[in-house]
């Protein structure tokens, strides 16, 4: 941002908090970005944020410690914070507002978009429906990402989604020649991380050689709180270059979202706003709705963005405001669980809770295989119907089950050591279907209510008696 | 015009120094733009406005200029299988993909009239003076405005194409005005329009949905609402009734909802065909979108957009379905702007009229006689997005207060991929004996009877399935375990039907009948085989039983005969087990 329209000199009259009061010297509008000069020659963000007729109200995006009034100079861009991109985009990194933290040259600014981005109009979208594999089997089989879909990964702290996250940028693909054909790139933010965990994902990344296909923004935990709520917004917009100018597929992992929400609190709160739930502004879901909704598809353009949101649930809690928002908002969850951690399951996904809302239109027929729908549906109804006889056998004790529930009980244990634990290696969609084809064989066939004759038949009686049976 | 130059701005509120009277509530322009905005609030030096656009770049000292009207959508052929936003604002031209401020409203537009009065007929107010086509198969009617006098025709245009917006009859009115009347006309959006008088409601607006139709009935000019937490399956249900259910128009409302979802239900609606009518059923549909992303005092005014344009298409005798997804994303907008006001906040910081508010909404479903006599009806169907899916707050609670049916979504369920999630012990009909009789008529004779029994199973197999968690199943008598059993039979054969499958999606009310009566079969079969001492267990491992449970999955709508060859099969079955036990305990 190097093209100041107007500049006002000792116009600065009051500051509290995270407000700048100037006098309205100048002709100047609504949400307008300013650069605030110190005497002292630092430089600090901020937009204006309401005007009458003799001042102006500015709301630092910056930390406002140490800002003096006498001798600041204050720059305004007679239009909202943009963010420069170009072409060399892939391969860098950036700290939370859009500035190289990686040494290399400044981008070749050939456009300037606003951060916040603007809505889609739900008529230019395409609906979105096709498969994005991440090379894991609870989420490829059982809750398929599609392109263009915001899925978000409900985690807790000490869990290992930062492993996660790091293993589906490295592993994400596009199904057969479309990743060439296409482009595929992954912009990656860590919001409010600690240094780190920066440096583990910069690391993890370089040494797969995700890198050169990667756009990293770091804000850190040390950042100020106003910029970790603009960190999100220039990714988005890197990400909405990539996809809609230069066509390519591009996967957005956003982590951790619950520091956006810690920082959208705290801004809240010095300007002395009503707080709804928990202490967060009443306005979060529409907040949280400008980030996630910026994921999508245009119709008649080529790009996409598809968003992995992550968030850590506060005390495990899924009821909390964070990620009771996020749901709404988001195309389903995939819920992170402590206690298949604690069982050396990998990747811990709970299954039951999560949820792909798009999968529907992106498997199937023509798009991944014709059965893998019913493959879903079945492994998660007796998966669900394994959960409850294991609080069943908890209290009545294994003895009082029948064979029928003896059987749901091994199936239920089979799938989380086979099926859902797959250590470090990435399947492909293929694999996951045979796994779960298998833990379906030793289920009775009167529990396969969601396969029709012909998919018991082809799938698990002929293999069953052409295989020989699992000693 | 009054106007009125601003003097203070922040996010969609401003304040400016009036020249010339305002109105509360009167809509209003601001600055070159034409950004749209509301007056919410008036002192005799100050007005405030909110506006309903992005804000970004507005300064004090810009122009803020009345209409001199409340808050109006212009009502007119063109609405009609298009799809708006919250201020019935076109949104299909897609050259700019993006949502920006100062859209304009809907542009005249010319379509063929056909006139149905002459010269001296009377006129009343709300009558029709003719039919118009916009291409959907739908004849629309041409209305004299409500809020006109009644009067004589003097002058109206030949069959013909004409601009929307332009006369096509003209009045003497009998307080001695001379009106004009175009083929559209303004209506303030928060006022109901009149109609004759309210009429009793005792047809069912059918679903398709088996656990609605035949458990938790809505009826035409009723009112139903759907709560649920994420991911339960409000918006499924709600798009699945839009696409199936038995009326003639259908406004969906996405109000503060995804974008991907709306852009779904267009490509589907586009390709679906209207079962009864063959025309894809976008031609019978209006989209009102205002997502999440859209400004929010947008949402607030986009269902009473939604519901205005139900009584619009009503008023010209039709049966309208409105579904709002979801009521709590206006509730929310209703907070966000009573916050700005100043407002004394109530519960979970919601103004105290939010009770009012909801109730005033589902007020305005009814099944009608119009102005012009005849008879129409708006069905309303809200969806409730509870925080944390807690069904004890504010929202929710209201609702439930209001709605003749109401349909509670059940996160276990939802998690085991049961859909639709809807809970029978959560869920209740105030209608369903007004309904009965219909069914009856329909000849499905036994339904009241049927429909009592489901629900009696249904509530027996949550208490005994909370006693098989503590003894285990195996412990519990055999008349016990039988329950179990049909319950599950209805569960699964009969509650659960999924939006996805192409055989199963929509069920009509014969087939649901039928299935009805084969579920009723089995019950008192095996009852009768109890009695004989055979084992539920034995007649479950039945191979009619799983036939049954996935007869919505395996047999069409319309196939009689594989109906009627189940119901041998079992009746077969239920006689061999008879004899068999008969015979074993001769021995
Ligand atoms: N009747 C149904 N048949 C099949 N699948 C369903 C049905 N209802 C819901 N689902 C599944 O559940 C998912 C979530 O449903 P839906 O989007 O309607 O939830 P919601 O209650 O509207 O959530 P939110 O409040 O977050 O908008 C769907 O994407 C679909 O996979
Ligand atoms: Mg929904």
């Amino acid at each position: 941002m190097t093209y100041a329209r107007l500049v006002g000199e000792e116009i600065a009259n009051r500051a509290e908090g995270p407000l700048l009061f100037l006098s309205r010297s100048l002709d100047v509008g609504l949400n307008e970005a300013v650069e605030v000069e110190g005497a002292d020659g630092s430089v600090r963000l901020g937009r204006i944020a309401a005007l009458d007729e003799d001042s102006i109200t500015v709301e630092m995006l910056d930390d406002t410690a140490g800002l003096t009034l006498q001798g600041t100079r204050v720059r305004f861009f007679g239009e909202p914070l943009r963010f420069h991109v170009g072409p060399g985009l892939l391969g860098r990194v950036f700290n939370g507002i859009g500035k190289p933290l990686d040494g290399g040259p400044p981008l070749a600014a050939e456009h300037a978009y606003r951060v916040d981005g603007l809505p889609i109009k739900p008529t230019a979208r395409e609906a979105p429906s096709e498969f994005l594999e991440t090379g894991f089997t609870s989420i490829d089989l059982m809750n398929s990402l599609v392109r263009g879909q915001k899925l978000p990964l409900f985690s807790g702290g000490g869990l290992p989604h930062d492993r996660i996250a790091v293993d589906i940028a490295c592993n994400a693909r596009l199904p057969g020649d479309t990743q060439e054909a296409e482009g595929f790139a992954i912009v990656f933010a860590g919001i409010g991380i600690p240094h780190d965990s920066a440096e583990f994902f910069r690391e993890e990344m370089e040494k797969s050689g995700a890198l050169a296909r990667t756009v990293l923004f770091l804000n850190l935990a040390s950042d100020s709180s106003a910029q970790r709520l603009l960190a999100p917004r220039f990714a988005l917009t890197a990400a909405e270059y990539l996809a809609f100018i230069e066509g390519m597929h591009v996967l957005v992992i956003l982590t951790d979202l619950t520091n956006y929400c810690e920082a959208l609190r705290e801004v809240s709160a010095s300007r002395g706003e009503v707080p709804s739930r928990k202490g967060y502004p009443g306005y979060m879901y529409s907040d949280l709705a400008t980030l996630y909704e910026r994921a999508g598809r245009i119709r008649g353009k080529p790009g996409s963005v598809t968003q992995i949101p992550i968030l850590t649930m506060p005390n495990d809690d899924i009821t909390h405001p964070i990620p009771d928002l996020t749901g709404y908002i988001t195309e389903g969850q995939i819920v992170l669980d402590r206690d298949l951690h604690r069982r050396d399951i990998y990747p811990p996904i709970r299954l039951l809770p999560s949820l792909s809302r798009l999968m529907k239109d992106g498997i199937g027929k023509g798009r991944t295989h014709a059965d893998h729908p019913a493959l879903a549906a079945q492994l998660y109804a007796s998966y669900s119907q394994a959960q409850q006889t294991r609080v069943l056998a908890g209290v009545v004790g294994e003895d009082g089950l029948s064979d029928d529930d003896r059987k749901l009980l091994l199936f239920g244990d089979d799938f989380e050591q086979k099926l859902i634990h797959q250590g470090v290696d990435a399947r492909a969609l293929e694999e996951s279907m045979a796994a779960g084809w298998s833990a379906l064989r030793g289920l009775p066939a009167g529990e396969l209510h969601r396969l029709d004759d012909r998919q018991i038949r082809e799938h698990l009686l002929d293999r069953a008696t052409r295989r020989e049976p699992v000693s | 015009m009054s106007t009125a130059e601003t003097t203070w701005i922040s996010g969609p509120v401003l304040r400016a120094r009036p020249d010339g009277a305002f109105r509360l509530r009167e809509s209003v322009t601001v600055g070159d733009q034409a950004l749209l905005g509301e007056v919410i609030r008036i002192a005799r030096d100050e007005i405030t406005v909110q506006l309903y656009e992005d804000t970004s770049g507005l300064r004090p000292g810009i122009e803020v200029t009345g209409s001199g009207r409340l808050l109006s959508i212009r009502l007119g052929p063109a609405i009609l299988a298009g799809i708006f936003d919250g201020l019935l604002r076109p949104i299909a031209d897609i050259a700019d993909p993006y949502v920006k401020p100062g859209m304009q409203v809907q542009a005249a537009r010319r379509f063929h009239f056909t006139p149905s009065v002459c010269v001296g007929d009377p006129l009343m107010p709300g009558a029709a003076i003719g039919e118009v086509a916009n291409g959907t198969g739908i004849a629309q009617r041409c209305l004299v405005p409500a809020d006109l006098p009644g009067g004589r025709v003097t002058a109206i245009a030949d069959a013909g194409e004409y601009p929307d917006d332009q006369p096509i009859c003209w009045i003497d009115a009998a307080d001695g005005r001379h009106l004009a009347v175009a083929m559209t006309h303004a209506w303030p959006v928060r006022v109901p329009r009149p109609v004759q008088a309210r009429l009793p409601s005792d047809e069912p607006m059918l679903t398709g949905q088996r656990v609605i139709d035949c458990l938790f009935p809505v009826a035409r000019g009723g009112t139903g609402a759907i709560p649920g937490g994420f991911g339960t399956g409000k918006t499924v249900l709600l798009e699945t009734v839009g696409k199936w259910c038995n009326a003639d128009v259908i406004v969906y409302v996405g109000c503060g909802e995804r974008g991907n979802e709306m852009a779904g239900l267009l490509a589907e609606f586009s390709e679906l065909e209207d079962p009864r009518s063959g025309r894809p059923l976008l031609e019978r549909t209006v989209v009102i979108a205002n997502t999440s992303n859209m400004p929010v005092s947008a949402r607030e005014a986009s269902i009473y957009t939604g519901i205005t344009v139900a009584e619009y298409f009503r008023d010209q005798g039709m049966n309208v379905t409105l579904m709002a997804d979801s009521t709590s994303r206006w509730a929310e907008a209703l907070r966000e702007v009573s916050g700005r006001l100043g407002e004394l906040p109530g519960e979970a910081g919601y103004p105290a009229y939010l009770s009012s508010r909801l109730a005033d909404f589902y007020e305005r479903a009814a099944r009608v006689r119009t102005l012009g006599g005849e008879t129409g009806s708006v069905t309303l169907l809200g969806a409730v997005s509870p925080p944390s899916g807690d069904f004890s707050e504010p929202v929710t609670t209201h609702t439930r207060r209001y709605v003749g049916s109401l349909w509670g979504l059940d996160a276990k369920r939802a998690q085991a991929r049961f859909y639709p999630a809807i809970h029978p012990l959560q869920s209740y009909s105030l209608v369903a004996g007004n309904l009965a009789r219909w069914w009856h008529n329909t000849g499905c004779t036994r339904w009241q009877e049927l429909r009592r029994r489901f629900l009696t199973l249904l509530e027996d197999e949550a208490r005994l399935e909370r006693m098989a968690r503590i003894i285990g199943r195996d412990a519990m008598p055999a008349r016990q375990r039988l329950v179990l059993i049909c319950a599950q039979l209805i569960n699964e054969c009969f509650l659960r039907q999924s939006a996805y499958s192409m055989n199963d999606r929509y069920a009509s009310p014969s087939r649901q009948a039928v299935m009805m009566r084969l579920i009723g079969s089995f019950i008192e079969g095996s009852e009768r085989l109890l009695d004989a001492g055979v084992a539920p267990e034995a007649i479950r491992d039945q191979p009619v039983f799983r036939r049954l449970m996935r007869m919505g999955e395996e047999i069409e709508e319309g196939d009689w005969e594989a109906f009627s060859a189940l119901d041998q099969e079992l009746t077969a079955t239920i006689r061999r087990l008879l004899n068999e036990a008969r015979e074993g305990g001769e021995e």
